[in-house]
C-alpha cells in the first residue's frame, strides 16, 4: 500500500512537470503548426531568469516568498521578449514555407540561444533553492516529500484550467479555433491572424519559460539542461495529440505514472518507458491520444 | 604513403627519426576540455583554469622549486584550447584536425572516458604524444599497449575500491548498501566496482536489489529519491557529476535524506564549492586523488603554491579537475626537462617520451608514478573525507580524511584490474 | 544499364567529378580528406533523406538506421574479426535494410509530422538499448581499427577514401535511377496529391515503404562507412536524436534539387563545423545555428540552388 501511494505520488509529480513543461509546445503547435525546437531554449531560458533574480534577491536580503514572484515576473519577461522578437523577426517571414523547414529554423534559434545563454550566464551553475527550501517538506504515505514539487501538481491543474477557458470561454479562445481549423477563411472573415500568430507565440514561449523558471529551485541551472527537455516535451505532446491540451495532461499522466512504477519495479525500464509508450500509441493511434480533427482535402 | 605524409606536414614525424630536434621557442599543443555543456562548470573550466596557471607560470618560470626553470625543454608552450562537447565522433575529427591541421606538438586533457577511448587509437594512428589528464575508465590501457598515449590520472577501479575502504574503517556497522549513478559508462562502472569491491571485502554486506540508474541530466530525481529512501539499505553510493548532484543534493535535502542515509559520492567535489553553506555536512567525498577539497589545508610547498594562486587568480578553490590537468602539463615539462638534458639539445618527441614512461614526480596534489602498462598509466593514493562547513572561515572542509594507497587499490601491473578485483584483489597490500 | 545510366547526364558528370576527387584525394593533406572522407560518408544518409523528402516525407530518426549501419561494423569486427571492407559495408546495409523493411509496414502508413516523430522514438528505443547494454559497449562504445581490402591491409586512410568514393556512386546511380523509372516519378505526384495517386490504381504505401528501405539502406551504408572512417562508434554520436537532426540540416543545406547535392553540402557542413570550432571554440553552436537559418532565409534551395542555374544554362545551350 505504501508503495503504491509513493508511485502514485512520484508519478503525479513527475507528470506535473511533464505536463508543464510540455504544454507551451503543444500551443504554439495546434495553432500555428509548428514544433518549436527553440522550446528548450525558452525553457533554459526561464530557468536562467528565475535563478539569476532569485540569487540577486538573497544577496540582498529580500524575503524568500519574494522568489515566486520572480519565478513568474522572469517567465513572463522571457516569454514576452523572446517570443515577439522571434515571432516578428524570423518566423513571420516563413509561415507560407514547408513544415520542416520551420522546424530546421527553430533549431537554428535554439543553437543560437544557447550560445547566448553561455556568453551571457558563463559556465558555472547559478542556484535558486529558496523558495523550495521555505516551503519545506511534509510527511505522506510513510516518507518525507518536498511541498515544492507537490505545488507543481497545483500549477499544472491551474495551468490546465487557464488554457481550458481560455480557449473555451473567451473571445480570444473562439478566433483561435476559428484560425485553427482554417486560416485562409479567417483571413478573408477579416480576423487579424498575425495578431493571433503573435499572441499564441508569445503565450507559447511564456508558458516553456514558467517551466524553465517553476524548475529552476529544484535544480542546478547550468548550461545545456535545456536539451533534454526538448525530446520529452516532444514525445509528451505526441502521445497526446499534437496541439491538444487533455492530450499533454493525458500523455503526461501515462508517462509519469508509467515511469514512476519501472523507477520502483523495474529501473531497468525506465529508459525505455517514454519512448516505448510513444511507439505504442502512435502504432494504434497514429495521431496521438487526443488529436485535433482535420478537413480532408482532396 | 610517404609522399602524402611529408605533405601532410609531417615533417616533425620525418626529424623525430634524425637525433635531436631544432631547438624551438615554442611548443603547440592541443588542450581538449569541455568549454561549453553541462561538464564545463564542474570539470571543463577549472581544468582549463588549472592548465592555464601551471603553463603561464611555467612560461614565466615562477613555480617553486624544483620546477623553478623556466619553459618546457627553454620553449614556451602555446595552449590551443578546444572544446570536448559535442560527442566522440566530432572529438576524434577534432583531433585529427589539431594535428593534422594546426600541427600540435602534442595533445593533453580529456574528460570524457568515451572520449579517451575514441582518441587513444587516432593518437596511436597518428604517432602524436597524448597525455589523458581526468578520464578514469581502465580500459584504456587494458584492452591494448600505448606507445604515444599516458595518462596522468590513475583510473577509476581505484576510486571505487577506496570508497569500499573507506566505507568498511568508518562506518562499521553498515549492512546493506545501494547506489544512484548516471546511466551511462562512468555511472555504470563506478557501481559495479564498488559493489564488487564491497562484496569481495566484506560479504556479509547487502547489496540492494534496486540501485538506481536514471538518466544523465535528467534533472529530476524525485522518484529515484523516493525509492531510495524506502530501501533499507542505509549507504549510498553516487559517481553523479555537476548538475546532477547539484540537483539530487537539493531535491534529497529538503526531503531530510541526509538525516536518515549515508552518502558516498565519488566525484561530487564541485558541488560542494557552489551550493557552499547549503551542501549538507557528512557527505563522504572523494576527489579522485590528493586534490581539491581533501587536501586544501595541506602546506606541501607544490600544493599550497597551486592553492593560493589559483584562489588569487579565479577567486575560487581549485577542483580535482584543475590539479588533474595541471599535473599533465608539469608532467610534460618534466619530461621534456629531462629529456633535454640527456640529449644535449632540445628532445624530440621519441626522446620525450622515452623520459616520460615510468615517470615518477611530485605533482601539485602528491606523488604521482607512471607505473602501470608499462610506464604509461599513472597511479597515486586515492582518499576520502567528510564535508563540514566551517563557519568561522566561511568555507567548506573536509574531516577524516583517508588516503589508501596505489599497492592496495590497483592491480599489479600487467593484470587486468577488472580480472583483478574479481578475483578479491589478491596481494593488495593495505 | 550502363549505357542508360552513362547517358544520364548527372551520373555521368557525378562519376566524373568524384573520379578527379579521388585522384585529388592522393595529394590531399589528410585533414582535408579526413573531412571529406566524413562528408561523403555523412552524404551517403542525406542522399536517402533526400529520396524521402521528395515525397514529402521527413524522418527525425535517420540515426537509426545510421547507427545500425555503424554498429554492424564495430560488432562484426569485434565479434568475428572480419575486416574486410566489402563485408563489413554489405553487413551495415544488410543490418539497416533488414529494420527497414520490417518497421517500413508501420511508417509507411503516417506522414507529416508523425511520421518524422514515429521515426524518432523507433531511434531512441535504439538509444536507450544501446547505453544500457555493456556488450554493445554501453555509451563508451568501441573502436573500429582496422580494415582490409580482399585480404590486403593498407597502410592509411587513403584507400578507405577510394572506397567510400565508389560506394557514393554506386548509391548515386541507383538513387538517379530510380528517381527517372516510373516508381520514382511517383514521389512528386505522391507529395502532392495522394488521394489521386491512388485514384490511377498505384499503392502509394508500397511506393513509400520501397523509399523506406532506400533510405534506410542507404544510412545503414552511411552509419557503415562513418564508423571505418572515424574507427568509433558510440550512441551519442551515431544514435541520438541530434545526429538525425543534423542529417535533415545537412539535407536542408544541400536542397533537394539533385542526387549531387547531399554530397555537396555534407562536405561544406563538415568544413563549415571544423572552422565554426576552431574560430569560436565557446560558441561554435551560434555558428552554425546562424548559417542554418541564413540559408533557410536566403538560400531556401539549399547549397544545390547556387550551383543550380549554370547547370540549367549548360543544359539549355547543349541541347
Amino acid at each position: 500500500m505504501q508503495l503504491i501511494t509513493t508511485m502514485l505520488l512520484d508519478g503525479l509529480s513527475y507528470a506535473s512537470y511533464l505536463f508543464i513543461v510540455s504544454v507551451g509546445l503543444t500551443i504554439i503547435f495546434g495553432v500555428m503548426k509548428i514544433l518549436n525546437v527553440a522550446h528548450g531554449a525558452f525553457y533554459a531560458w526561464g530557468a536562467y531568469g528565475a535563478a539569476y533574480t532569485i540569487g540577486l534577491a538573497s544577496d540582498n536580503d529580500w524575503p524568500d516568498w519574494i522568489g515566486f514572484v520572480l519565478i513568474f515576473g522572469s517567465a513572463i519577461l522571457v516569454g514576452l521578449i523572446l517570443g515577439a522578437i522571434i515571432e516578428r523577426v524570423i518566423l513571420r517571414k516563413m509561415y507560407h514555407e514547408e513544415e520542416v523547414l520551420i522546424v530546421l529554423a527553430t533549431f537554428g534559434i535554439f543553437l543560437i540561444l544557447e550560445d547566448i545563454i553561455l556568453l551571457v550566464f558563463g559556465v558555472n551553475p547559478y542556484f535558486a533553492y529558496q523558495p523550495m527550501a521555505l516551503l519545506g517538506s511534509i510527511k505522506m504515505g510513510g516518507i518525507i516529500r518536498d511541498v515544492y514539487s507537490l505545488t507543481l501538481f497545483g500549477l499544472a491543474i491551474l495551468v490546465a484550467l487557464g488554457c481550458w477557458y481560455g480557449l473555451n470561454k473567451t473571445k480570444w479562445g473562439k478566433l483561435l479555433s476559428v484560425v485553427i481549423y482554417d486560416r485562409e477563411v479567417s483571413l478573408a472573415m477579416g480576423i487579424n491572424v498575425q495578431m493571433v500568430y503573435l499572441v499564441t507565440f508569445i503565450l507559447g514561449a511564456t508558458l516553456g519559460a514558467l517551466g524553465g523558471a517553476y524548475i529552476a529551485p529544484t535544480i542546478s541551472v547550468a548550461p545545456g539542461f535545456g536539451i533534454d527537455v526538448i525530446v520529452l516535451s516532444f514525445a509528451v505532446v505526441v502521445i497526446g495529440g499534437m496541439g491538444s491540451i487533455p492530450g499533454a495532461l493525458i500523455g503526461a499522466l501515462m508517462v509519469g505514472i508509467l515511469r514512476a512504477i519501472a523507477v520502483h519495479k523495474f529501473p531497468e525500464f525506465e529508459l525505455f518507458v517514454i519512448f516505448g509508450v510513444m511507439a505504442v500509441v502512435l502504432m494504434i493511434r497514429p495521431e496521438g491520444l487526443f488529436a485535433p480533427e482535420k478537413a480532408r482535402r482532396i | 604513403m610517404l609522399g602524402r605524409t611529408v605533405l601532410a606536414g609531417g615533417a616533425l614525424a620525418a626529424a623525430a627519426a634524425a637525433g635531436p630536434a631544432i631547438a624551438k621557442d615554442t611548443i603547440n599543443v592541443g588542450i581538449a576540455t569541455f568549454l561549453s555543456g553541462p561538464a564545463a562548470g564542474p570539470f571543463g573550466v577549472p581544468g582549463r583554469n588549472g592548465a592555464e596557471l601551471v603553463i603561464d607560470a611555467i612560461n614565466a618560470g615562477t613555480l617553486p622549486a624544483p620546477y623553478a626553470k623556466a619553459g618546457f625543454a627553454g620553449a614556451k608552450m602555446n595552449p590551443i584550447f578546444v572544446d570536448e562537447a559535442g560527442g566522440n565522433a566530432k572529438q576524434v575529427g577534432e583531433y585529427r584536425n589539431l594535428v593534422e591541421k594546426r600541427g600540435v606538438d602534442a595533445v593533453l586533457g580529456y574528460i570524457s572516458s568515451g572520449t579517451c577511448m575514441a582518441v587513444t587509437p587516432v593518437a596511436e594512428e597518428l604517432k602524436k604524444l597524448t597525455i589523458l589528464s581526468v578520464c578514469g575508465t581502465p580500459r584504456v590501457f587494458e584492452e591494448a599497449q600505448r606507445t604515444y598515449v599516458f595518462r596522468t590520472q590513475a583510473h577509476a577501479v581505484g576510486d571505487s575500491i577506496a570508497a569500499a575502504h573507506y566505507v568498511l574503517d568508518k562506518f562499521k556497522d553498515m549492512k546493506s548498501y545501494t547506489g544512484i549513478n548516471q546511466n551511462y559508462a562512468w555511472g555504470q562502472d563506478s557501481y559495479k566496482f564498488f559493489d564488487v569491491a564491497m562484496q569481495k571485502m566484506a560479504p556479509e554486506t547487502k547489496a540492494s536489489e534496486n540501485p538506481q540508474f536514471p538518466k544523465i541530466f535528467a534533472g529530476q530525481y524525485g522518484t529515484e529519491i523516493s525509492t531510495l529512501s524506502l530501501d533499507s539499505a542505509k549507504l549510498v553510493h553516487t559517481s553523479f557529476w555537476g548538475g546532477d548532484i547539484e540537483a539530487f543534493v537539493l531535491q534529497a535535502l529538503v526531503r531530510g535524506f541526509f538525516n536518515d542515509k549515508q552518502v558516498i559520492s565519488s566525484v561530487g567535489g564541485s558541488a560542494v564549492d557552489s551550493l557552499g553553506k547549503k551542501f549538507p555536512d557528512g557527505v563522504v567525498m572523494g576527489t579522485r586523488g590528493e586534490y581539491g577539497l581533501l587536501v586544501r589545508d595541506n602546506k606541501e610547498p607544490l600544493n599550497a603554491w597551486f592553492v593560493e594562486e589559483y584562489k588569487k587568480r579565479y577567486d575560487a578553490y581549485p577542483l580535482g579537475p584543475s590539479y588533474q590537468y595541471a599535473n599533465s602539463v608539469l608532467a610534460l615539462k618534466i619530461a621534456m626537462d629531462a629529456a633535454a638534458e640527456k640529449a644535449g639539445g632540445f628532445p624530440n618527441q621519441e626522446q620525450t617520451m622515452a623520459a616520460l614512461k615510468g615517470l615518477s614526480w611530485q605533482s601539485f596534489g602528491g606523488k604521482i608514478s607512471l607505473s602501470l602498462a608499462d610506464g604509461h598509466q599513472a597511479v597515486h593514493p586515492v582518499g576520502y573525507g567528510i564535508t563540514k562547513w566551517d563557519k568561522e572561515k566561511g568555507a567548506a572542509t573536509a574531516v577524516d580524511v583517508k588516503f589508501y594507497q596505489p599497492e592496495c587499490i590497483y592491480a599489479p601491473a600487467g593484470q587486468n584490474s577488472v580480472e583483478w578485483l574479481e578475483a578479491g584483489m589478491p596481494g593488495a597490500k593495505c | 544499364m550502363v549505357a542508360t545510366a552513362w547517358n544520364d547526364k548527372t551520373i555521368r558528370w557525378a562519376v566524373i567529378g568524384f573520379g578527379l576527387l579521388a585522384a585529388a584525394g592522393w595529394l590531399l593533406p589528410t585533414w582535408i580528406l579526413n573531412n571529406v572522407m566524413f562528408g561523403l560518408a555523412r552524404g551517403l544518409a542525406v542522399l536517402g533523406l533526400l529520396v524521402l523528402w521528395r515525397t514529402g516525407l521527413v524522418s527525425f530518426g535517420h540515426a537509426l538506421y545510421f547507427g545500425l549501419g555503424a554498429y554492424a561494423v564495430a560488432l562484426l569486427e569485434k565479434y568475428t574479426g572480419l575486416t574486410d571492407v566489402f563485408v563489413k559495408f554489405g553487413a551495415a546495409i544488410l543490418v539497416a535494410g533488414a529494420f527497414g523493411f520490417l518497421l517500413g509496414f508501420v511508417l509507411r502508413n503516417y506522414r507529416a509530422i508523425f511520421f518524422a516523430m514515429l521515426s524518432l522514438a523507433f531511434s531512441m528505443v535504439l538509444y536507450g538499448v544501446l547505453v544500457k547494454m555493456e556488450v554493445l559497449g554501453s555509451t563508451d562504445g568501441f573502436s573500429v581499427t582496422q580494415y582490409t581490402i580482399f585480404g590486403w591491409d593498407p597502410e592509411g586512410k587513403y584507400p578507405l577514401f577510394c572506397f567510400i568514393i565508389l560506394a557514393c556512386v554506386v548509391a548515386l546511380t541507383i538513387v538517379q535511377l530510380y528517381l527517372k523509372s516510373a516508381l520514382g516519378a511517383l514521389t512528386t505526384a505522391i507529395r502532392d496529391n495522394e488521394l489521386r495517386v491512388e485514384y490511377l490504381g498505384y499503392s502509394v504505401a508500397r511506393a513509400i515503404h520501397i523509399k523506406y528501405l532506400i533510405s534506410a539502406c542507404l544510412a545503414g551504408a552511411a552509419g557503415g562507412a562513418m564508423a571505418m572512417a572515424l574507427g568509433q562508434v558510440d550512441p551519442d554520436s551515431m544514435v541520438n536524436w541530434t545526429v538525425s537532426g543534423e542529417l535533415v540540416f545537412i539535407t536542408i543545406m544541400s536542397g533537394a534539387g539533385s542526387v549531387v547535392a547531399p554530397f555537396i553540402g555534407a562536405i561544406v557542413f563538415e568544413f563549415l563545423r571544423t572552422y565554426a570550432f576552431e574560430l569560436a571554440p565557446q560558441a561554435w553552436q551560434l555558428i552554425v545555428g546562424g548559417t542554418l537559418l541564413a540559408i533557410i532565409f536566403f538560400l531556401p534551395g539549399g547549397i544545390w540552388s547556387v550551383l543550380e542555374k549554370p547547370w540549367a544554362k549548360r543544359e539549355t545551350d547543349n541541347g
